[in-house]
């Protein structure tokens, strides 16, 4: 094969930067959302590092109690609409979609280059917020009416920007739909395709069909700030139970949508570690699909305590564990496929193993609050803290670690190295078991969320908590210096590193400018499951 | 490209199809005017049951709805068919509060 240049190398009229923000090249716009989402994401670690450091009695002085509440609004949406919700589809769907089904770009790459700038101009909106209007808002990211209609903080921007950001997601959304109903290459039919295609797929109809009602919700809020329409307004006749049924229609899918790439990543990984095909493709691929559907219908376990009537606390909770079985089946799967596995110990593969027992934890704990009696008791705890952030940061953010490690080769051309990784996972795995485990008792023995000062008998496990942050913030900058000292001085990576069957593996790494592969449908079995050799 | 042309060709159906709707869309709207000042019984059911009627003459005619591919209406009836689910698990609180 002659040697094309890499996406990498600027062969076009354009230069510098402008080569990258103008450029409508899938795998470019893939990594533009990588730099700027790490970018965020750091920001959003090291709020949370100074919130723990307020419980620690010596640091409260760091920050006010006003300004705790307007760090944690920050934090989670930072985390959740700049970091988690675009995570996996924004970065290795954009990048590796076409490549996965054989198709040379998405299916509208000048709406895909908009979908970045939507992203950013929402980013750069909401942390505007911080520093105009009324200041930085307070209401936490849920945004709940009344209180985000009454605050004086600056809610408008913040909303607004939440509103930009989910025009971001609906348009990726669609691009990624159509891609993979129009573009697919001959012969790569429905079933040959890679789970993560699958799991693309699903959380797209997710994008699709709930961020519009989120989208409307927070145009509610502004109407209801700026008008006062009253829709909200208990004063006015107004109904705030709506205003959470709204908020948590999208709100509760958008965690589906932060975890099925992730699980659709993992169903990638661990067969390529275990040089043997995925356990149960279609049960895996239906899973997805029944995740997306499902998932939809459960919002209001949110709202037990709400005051909202008996009978829909009970449809809620039935639904509730009904979600959890397709999460079972793929659970089970995965396990399944590395039974009997000849398994081979890598970066990529430990980490997926990270977020199988940490996501595992995560569900859970979310089954148990499914149930009514218990979701009362630890409603509005640290128990709620502990959970979501296994599943959105154990679950969510080591599947996008596991993916990065598994991808970066193909991505950038450059090896990293195995050991630093291994030596960053252990204070990252450890510090977040210690945090988030800690947070899961504080809210067993009663302690609130979102509390600026707590009771002397939460202390020691609140010392406890900060302390594991520490670790996992040092774990977390030896990761990403790792990658980051690997992009420039790696040494260059193989175009198959670890024996991967799929599309990407069978072009350049880093991959060329035009990657469209064609697919060879000789085999009847799906992509996936094609016999894997041993990699001496 | 032939598929395309077709599509093109077709999704011009002419005036007289779109005044036609237009006239049924003013009857339905002159109904619900008219059910309003029956009583709030009858407003809301014309709303329930006309607004709809109305909303998917417009997706079809004047939308091209009429003139898409199986898919296209399949993506639609999906969207529309989660808006009633929601619908209904709304009414699940609302209805027994």
């Amino acid at each position: 094969m002659t040697a094309q240049p890499s996406f990498l190398e600027n062969t076009g009229s354009r230069k510098g930067i402008l080569a990258w923000i103008l450029s409508t090249d899938h795998k470019r716009v893939g990594l533009l959302y990588l730099y700027s989402m790490v970018s965020f994401f750091f920001v959003g670690v090291t709020i949370g590092v100074i919130m723990r450091l307020v419980q620690l009695t010596t640091f409260q002085h760091l920050v006010t109690a006003q300004t705790y509440n307007a760090l944690f609004t920050l934090h989670g949406v930072i985390m959740i609409f700049l970091f988690v919700v675009p995570g996996l589809p924004a970065v290795f769907g954009n990048f590796f979609l076409p490549i996965l089904i054989g198709a040379k770009d998405v299916a509208f790459p000048r709406l895909n280059l908009a979908s970045w700038y939507f992203f950013m101009i929402g980013a750069t909106l909401a942390i505007l917020s911080l520093f105009t209007g009324g200041g930085a808002p307070d209401t936490g990211w849920t945004f709940y009416a009344p209180f985000s209609i009454k605050t004086g903080t600056n809610i408008s921007l913040a909303v607004f920007g939440a509103f930009i950001l989910g025009f971001s997601s609906m348009l990726t959304g669609i691009n990624f739909i159509t891609t993979i109903h129009r573009l697919r290459a001959p012969g790569m039919t429905w079933f040959r395709m890679p789970l993560m295609s699958w799991a693309l797929y699903s959380t797209s109809w997710i994008q699709l069909l709930a961020t519009p009602i989120l989208a409307i919700t927070l145009v509610l809020v502004i109407l209801e700030r700026f008008f006062g329409i009253g829709i909200f307004d208990p004063a006015k006749g107004g109904d705030p139970l709506l205003y959470q049924h709204l908020f948590w229609i999208y709100s509760h899918p958008a965690v589906y949508i932060m975890i099925l790439p992730a699980m659709g990543a993992i169903s990638e990984i661990l067969p390529t570690f275990c040089k043997r095909p995925i356990f149960g493709y279609k049960a895996i691929a239906y899973s997805s699909m029944s995740i997306a559907a499902v998932g939809s219908l459960v919002w209001a376990h949110h709202m037990f305590t709400s005051g909202m009537s008996n009978v829909a606390q009970m449809v809620f909770s039935l639904l509730t564990m009904i979600v959890a079985v397709p999460s079972a089946i793929k659970v089970f799967n995965w396990v399944s496929t590395l039974y009997k596995g000849a398994i081979d110990f890598q970066p990529p593969l430990f980490f997926a193993l990270s977020f199988i027992f940490l996501f595992c934890i995560g569900g859970l704990t979310g089954v148990m609050q499914g149930a009514l009696a218990i979701n009362i008791h630890i409603h509005d705890t640290y128990f709620i803290v502990g959970h979501f952030h296994y599943v959105m940061f154990g679950g969510t953010g080591f599947a996008f670690f596991a993916a990065l490690l598994y991808w970066f080769p193909k991505m950038f051309g450059k090896m990293y190295s195995k050991k630093a990784i291994y030596a960053s996972w252990f204070p990252m795995f450890i510090g977040f078991n210690m945090l988030y485990f800690g947070m899961m008792i504080l809210g067993m023995m009663g302690m609130p969320r979102r509390y600026y000062v707590h009771l002397p008998q939460f202390h020691w496990m609140h010392v406890f908590a900060t302390v594991g942050s520490w670790f996992l913030a040092l774990g977390l900058l030896g990761f990403f210096g790792t990658l980051l000292y690997a992009i420039f001085k790696g040494e260059k990576a193989e175009d198959n590193p670890w024996g991967g069957v799929t599309l990407e593996w069978t072009i350049p790494s880093p991959p060329p400018l035009r990657t469209s592969k064609r697919f060879q449908p000789s085999p009847r079995a799906p992509i996936t499951s094609r016999r894997r050799t041993r990699r001496d | 490209m032939d598929a395309h042309t077709t599509s093109e060709a077709q999704a011009h159906p002419g005036y007289g199809t779109f005044i036609k709707v237009w006239v049924v869309l003013l009857l339905l709207t002159g109904t619900l005017v008219g059910l309003s000042h029956v009583g709030q019984t009858a407003a809301v059911w014309g709303l329930l049951t006309l607004t709809p009627l109305k909303a998917g003459l417009v997706f079809y005619f004047f939308m091209h709805l009429k003139y898409e591919g199986p898919l296209l209406k399949a993506v639609v009836l999906v969207t529309l068919g989660t808006l009633l689910i929601f619908f209904a698990l709304l009414f699940s609180d609302v209805a027994f509060r």
